[in-house]
C-alpha cells in the first residue's frame, strides 16, 4: 500500500503559549478532497494554512509533521516555502473581493503565479488562463483578463481565484471558505465549476468550510475540528449519516432549521400592527414619485401584532432597505408606512420618541452596530434613560434583568464590548433593543455573521423572546430555509420588487414564482450527491432578454419565461387566498412546471 | 481619559525606548515651564554678569546673554512662554476644529459644504504673512499670539477630524441611535467623539509642535513676546551675535527648542504605533 499523497500528523499549532491547534492528523489520497468543518476558532484555517508552512503572526508550529508528496512541510526553510507556494499548494480565500488587487488587471494577477515561479512566458501564461476562464464558465474568456476587479461580480471573481490557483497544476488546493460570501443561487454554480476543475487538474484539496450541507458537495472525506482539536475524521457519507461523535452531531442537527409552531391567530384578527403600501424608496433626487436609482418598487405588506414577517432576497434585492425605510433612516420616495393604525413620517423627523421606542432595528453586524468604545452597561443603559427615564439603582436592575433575558452573565456589564465574542455581541445588539420595549422588532441578517450554531441559539432566543413579550418581528434573511421554519408569513424580494408573497401554509403548497424556486431548490442538501443533480432544466429560457423597469425583473435568468409576453408586458399579480404573486404564469401553469 | 492614562502606562512598561525618551524630554519641558520663574536663580531681566556671553561656569550654568543676563534664569522664563502658550493654542485650535467638524459630519448637507469652504479659505491664507498681517495691525500681545496660532491651526485639525468623524457617522452603530431617535448633540459627543479621541490627542500633539516652531519663528523675528520676557524663539534672536562665538547662550535655547519638538515627535510616534498594534 503506498502512503497518501498528503499526511498531516500531531500538529499542533501555538499561539501565545496555548494550543490552538493540537495533536491534530488526518491524510488525503491523491485527487481526493478533504473538508475542515467546526465554528470560527475551532483552527480550520490555522491547519489549512499550515500546510503551506504560514502561521499567521504570533503563532508557530511547535510539534508534528507535513508531509506533501516527498516534501517535510515542516521542515522546509524560508526558501523552500517560496518555491513551494502559490505553485505546489495554492490558496483560494473567503473573499475573492479583499483579495484582488483593485489596480491590476485580472490577466496580470491571475497568471502572476507561473511568471513569478518562471513556469511559462507570458504568451503561454495567458493561453492557459484563457482555457481555465472557460472551463469557469467565465463570461467573454477572451477578454475578461483585460478587466479590473471592480468590474466583475463576486461569483465572477471567486472563480478568477480559481484560475489563479489552478494555474500552476498544484498538487494541492486550499479553499477557505470560499463561497461563504456569496449569494446562494450563485454559490450553487460556483460549487459546481469549483468541483469539476478540482477533478479535472487532478490536485487533492483542503475544503475549509462551516457549512456540513456544501461539504456534503464537495468533501470526499470530513474532519471536523473543535477548539483545535480533532474530533472525528472519516468518509464524507459515514461522518454525515452515522456520526460518531457527540459534537458532529451537535453541528449535524443545528445547520437543520427546527420548525417552530405559527404565532397563534390574535383573537378577532385585530387592526394590524404595521402596514407597508406602495412603498418605493431609493438613492438620489426623487422625481415623479421615484427616486434617480430605485431599490423598492411598490413594496405591499400587512403585518399583525406579535407576528412574523419573513423578507428573503439576494443581496441587492432591497431586503436591508426595507429595514430602513420603516425604521425612518431612509425616507421612502412614494407610498404609505402606517404603524399601530397611525401613519409614520418617511424620515426620522417628526416621529414621536413613543414612535422610535416601538420600532426597533437590530443590525446584520454586532461588531459595527456596538459603539467600540463603550461598555456593555452604557449601551444597554442608554435606551433605558432616554426612553424610560430609568437612571441609578433602577436601571442597573433592569440591566441585569435583560442580561437575563437573554442568557448572558451579569458580570459582563462593565465588559468593554469588544472583548466580547461574535454571539455574545449579537445577544447584546438583541438587548438593547429589547431595552426600549418595542412592538417591532426589524431583524437584519442577524445570524449571517455567525457560525451555524451560535446562530441557532440566536434564531431560538429571538424566538422565544417575541413568543413571551408578544414583539412583531420583520425577519430579513437570504436563508430561506430558515425563514420557512421561523416566520408565519414569507415575503420574497427581486430586484426590489415583491415577486412573491404569503402566509407559511400557502408557501407549503410547493407551487412558487420561479425565483422563489430557483432560492429552494439552491439550498444544498447535506447528502452527497444533491449538487450533480441540482439545477437541471434551470437554464435562463430568454437569455439576453432585455431588463425593463416594467418588465419582470426576473426576466433574464427565469427558466420558464414566454416569449412574446414576459418579455413585452409587465407581469400580473396573482392572488389566492393566503397567497400571491408576480408572474405571467397562474398558479396551475406554476404548478405544472413544479413537476418537470 | 483613563483610556488614554493606560496608553502612557503600557508606553511607560514595555514601549520602544525612543517614545520614553520622547516622554521624558516632554515632561522634563513642563516641569521646567510650570516651575521655571521659581527654580531660576536670578530674576529674568537682571544683569547679571559683567562679561557678556560668558562661558558656562559655577556661577552661570549655562553663561551669560548679550546684555551680561544669566541665560537658565531667562531659558527656564522662556520656556514658560513657549510651552504653555504652545499648548492652549494648541488646545484651542483641537477644541474648535474638533467641534466645527463633529457640527459637519453629523449635521452633513450645506453645513458641511460651508464649514468645509471657509476652512478652504483659512487654509489658502499663508500662515506666517497672516500673523505678521496681525501682529502688524494690533501689536504683539499674549492673547493675540495664542488667538493667531490657534486660528492658524484649526482648519488643519478641522481636516482631520471631520474625515474621522465622517467614517464614524457611517457605521451602524450611529444609524442605531439616530433610529432610536437621538439628537446631534447625543451622536456627535457620545457616539462619535468617544472613537476619536486618541488620534485626535496625537494630532493635537502635532499641532503642539508646529505652534512651538511658529511662536519661535515669530519672536525670532521680534513680533512674539517682547522683551523684557522673551520665548525660546526670542532668546535665539537676541543672541544670534554671538554665533561665531560659540556662546551658549545661543545654543542652549536653540537646543531647547530642538529637545522640545524632538520630544514631543517621538512621544506621538510611540502613542501612534501602540495604538496601531493593537
Amino acid at each position: 500500500m503506498t502512503a497518501p499523497h498528503i499526511e498531516v500528523s500531531g500538529l499542533t499549532i501555538e499561539a501565545g503559549g496555548r494550543a490552538i491547534v493540537n495533536d491534530v492528523s488526518f491524510a488525503i489520497p491523491r485527487g481526493q478532497v478533504t473538508a475542515l468543518i467546526g465554528e470560527s476558532g475551532s483552527g480550520k484555517t490555522t491547519t489549512a494554512l499550515a500546510l503551506m508552512g504560514h502561521t499567521r503572526p504570533g503563532a508557530r508550529i511547535s510539534g508534528g509533521m507535513i508531509r506533501i508528496g516527498d516534501t517535510r512541510i515542516d521542515q522546509l526553510g524560508e526558501a523552500g516555502l517560496t518555491a513551494l507556494r502559490g505553485r505546489r499548494v495554492s490558496y483560494i480565500a473567503q473573499s475573492a473581493a479583499a483579495a484582488f488587487n483593485p489596480s491590476r488587471t485580472i490577466m496580470a494577477q491571475v497568471i502572476e503565479p507561473l511568471l513569478v515561479h518562471g513556469l511559462a512566458g507570458r504568451k503561454e501564461a495567458e493561453v492557459k488562463a484563457i482555457a481555465l476562464f472557460r472551463a469557469l464558465a467565465l463570461p467573454s474568456p477572451e477578454s475578461i483578463g483585460a478587466r479590473y476587479p471592480h468590474q466583475l461580480s463576486g461569483g465572477q471573481l471567486q472563480r478568477l481565484m480559481a484560475a489563479m490557483a489552478l494555474i500552476t497544476d498544484p498538487e494541492l488546493v486550499i479553499l477557505d471558505e470560499p463561497t461563504t460570501a456569496l449569494d446562494v443561487t450563485t454559490q450553487v454554480d460556483v460549487l459546481k465549476l469549483f468541483k469539476a476543475a478540482i477533478a479535472k487538474s487532478g490536485a487533492s484539496a483542503i475544503y475549509v468550510s462551516h457549512d456540513l450541507a456544501v461539504v456534503a458537495q464537495m468533501a470526499d472525506r470530513i474532519a471536523v475540528l473543535r477548539y483545535g482539536v480533532l474530533h472525528e475524521e472519516g468518509p464524507a457519507r459515514t461522518v454525515l449519516e452515522t456520526p460518531r461523535d457527540h459534537y458532529t452531531r451537535t453541528l449535524i442537527a443545528a445547520a437543520r432549521p427546527v420548525e417552530r409552531p405559527v404565532a397563534p391567530e390574535t383573537a378577532g384578527a385585530s387592526a394590524p400592527l404595521l402596514s407597508v403600501e406602495g412603498v418605493t424608496a431609493g438613492y438620489g433626487a426623487v422625481r415623479d414619485g421615484v427616486p434617480a436609482v430605485p431599490v423598492l418598487r411598490d413594496v405591499s405588506f400587512v403585518l399583525a401584532p406579535g407576528a412574523t414577517l419573513g423578507v428573503i432576497g439576494e443581496s441587492g434585492s432591497g431586503k436591508s432597505t426595507l429595514a430602513r425605510v420603516i425604521a425612518g433612516l431612509l425616507p421612502r420616495a412614494e407610498g404609505s408606512v402606517h404603524f399601530g393604525g397611525v401613519g409614520l413620517p418617511a424620515g426620522l423627523k417628526g416621529r414621536s420618541r413613543e414612535q422610535f421606542r416601538r420600532v426597533q432595528l437590530v443590525f446584520q453586524n454586532a461588531d459595527t452596530a456596538l459603539n467600540p468604545a463603550h461598555s456593555v452597561a452604557t449601551i444597554l443603559s442608554r435606551p433605558l434613560a432616554f426612553y424610560h427615564g430609568l437612571k441609578g439603582a433602577a436601571a442597573r436592575a433592569r440591566v441585569e434583568e435583560l442580561l437575563d433575558l437573554i442568557h448572558l452573565p451579569r458580570d459582563i456589564a462593565g465588559r468593554p464590548v469588544r472583548g466580547l465574542s461574535g454571539g455574545q455581541k449579537q445577544r447584546i445588539n438583541l438587548a438593547r433593543a429589547l431595552a426600549a420595549g418595542p412592538d417591532l422588532l426589524l431583524c437584519d441578517e442577524v445570524t449571517s455573521a455567525l457560525d451555524t450554531v451560535v446562530g441557532a441559539a440566536i434564531l431560538e432566543l429571538i424566538d422565544d423572546l417575541r413568543r413571551r413579550l408578544g414583539i412583531a418581528t420583520v425577519f430579513i434573511s437570504h436563508d430561506i430555509s430558515t425563514v420557512r421554519a421561523f416566520c408565519d408569513q414569507v415575503l420574497v424580494l427581486y430586484g426590489g420588487r415583491v415577486v412573491e408573497q404569503g402566509s407559511r401554509e400557502g408557501f407549503a403548497s410547493g407551487r412558487h414564482h420561479p425565483y422563489t424556486r430557483l432560492l429552494m431548490d439552491s439550498v444544498p442538501e447535506m447528502h452527497p450527491g444533491w449538487l450533480e443533480h441540482t439545477g437541471e432544466g434551470r437554464a435562463p429560457a430568454l437569455p439576453g432578454a432585455p431588463v425593463g423597469e416594467e418588465l419582470c425583473r426576473f426576466l433574464p435568468r427565469c427558466p420558464v419565461a414566454i416569449a412574446g409576453r414576459c418579455d413585452r408586458t409587465p407581469a400580473p399579480l396573482h392572488r389566492e387566498r393566503d397567497r400571491q404573486w408576480l408572474c405571467h404564469h397562474d398558479a396551475a401553469a406554476l404548478a405544472m412546471k413544479e413537476t418537470v | 481619559m483613563s483610556r488614554w492614562g493606560g496608553t502612557l502606562r503600557a508606553l511607560l512598561r514595555s514601549g520602544p525606548l525612543s517614545g520614553r525618551i520622547g516622554l521624558a524630554l516632554v515632561l522634563f519641558w513642563f516641569a521646567a515651564a510650570v516651575a521655571g520663574p521659581w527654580l531660576a536663580p536670578h530674576p529674568v531681566g537682571a544683569f547679571v554678569d559683567r562679561d557678556v556671553f560668558g562661558p558656562m561656569s559655577a556661577r552661570f550654568w549655562l553663561g551669560s546673554d548679550y546684555l551680561g543676563r544669566d541665560v537658565l534664569s531667562r531659558l527656564l522664563w522662556g520656556a514658560r512662554y513657549t510651552v504653555l502658550l504652545a499648548l492652549g493654542a494648541a488646545l484651542l485650535a483641537g477644541s474648535c476644529g474638533t467641534a466645527l467638524a463633529l457640527t459637519a459630519a453629523v449635521r452633513g448637507g450645506w453645513i458641511d459644504e460651508a464649514l468645509a469652504r471657509a476652512m478652504d479659505t483659512l487654509i489658502s491664507i499663508p500662515s506666517k504673512i497672516f500673523a505678521l498681517v496681525l501682529v502688524a495691525a494690533f501689536g504683539s500681545s499674549l492673547p493675540l499670539l495664542l488667538l493667531i496660532s490657534s486660528v492658524i491651526y484649526i482648519p488643519g485639525n478641522f481636516r482631520i477630524a471631520r474625515a474621522l468623524a465622517t467614517n464614524l457617522v457611517g457605521m451602524d452603530f450611529v444609524a442605531v441611535a439616530r433610529a432610536r431617535g437621538e439628537g446631534a448633540v447625543h451622536i456627535a459627543l457620545r457616539e462619535v467623539l468617544p472613537n476619536m479621541v486618541q488620534p485626535l490627542l496625537a494630532d493635537m500633539g502635532l499641532r503642539f509642535v508646529f505652534i512651538v516652531l511658529l511662536l519661535s519663528g515669530l519672536s525670532f523675528l521680534g513680533l512674539g513676546v517682547q522683551p523684557p520676557y522673551a520665548d525660546l524663539g526670542s532668546l535665539v534672536r537676541e543672541n544670534i551675535s554671538g554665533l561665531t562665538e560659540g556662546a551658549p547662550a545661543i545654543i542652549m535655547p536653540a537646543l531647547a527648542i530642538a529637545t522640545l519638538t524632538v520630544g514631543a515627535n517621538l512621544l506621538i510616534d510611540a502613542l501612534g504605533a501602540g495604538k496601531g498594534r493593537r
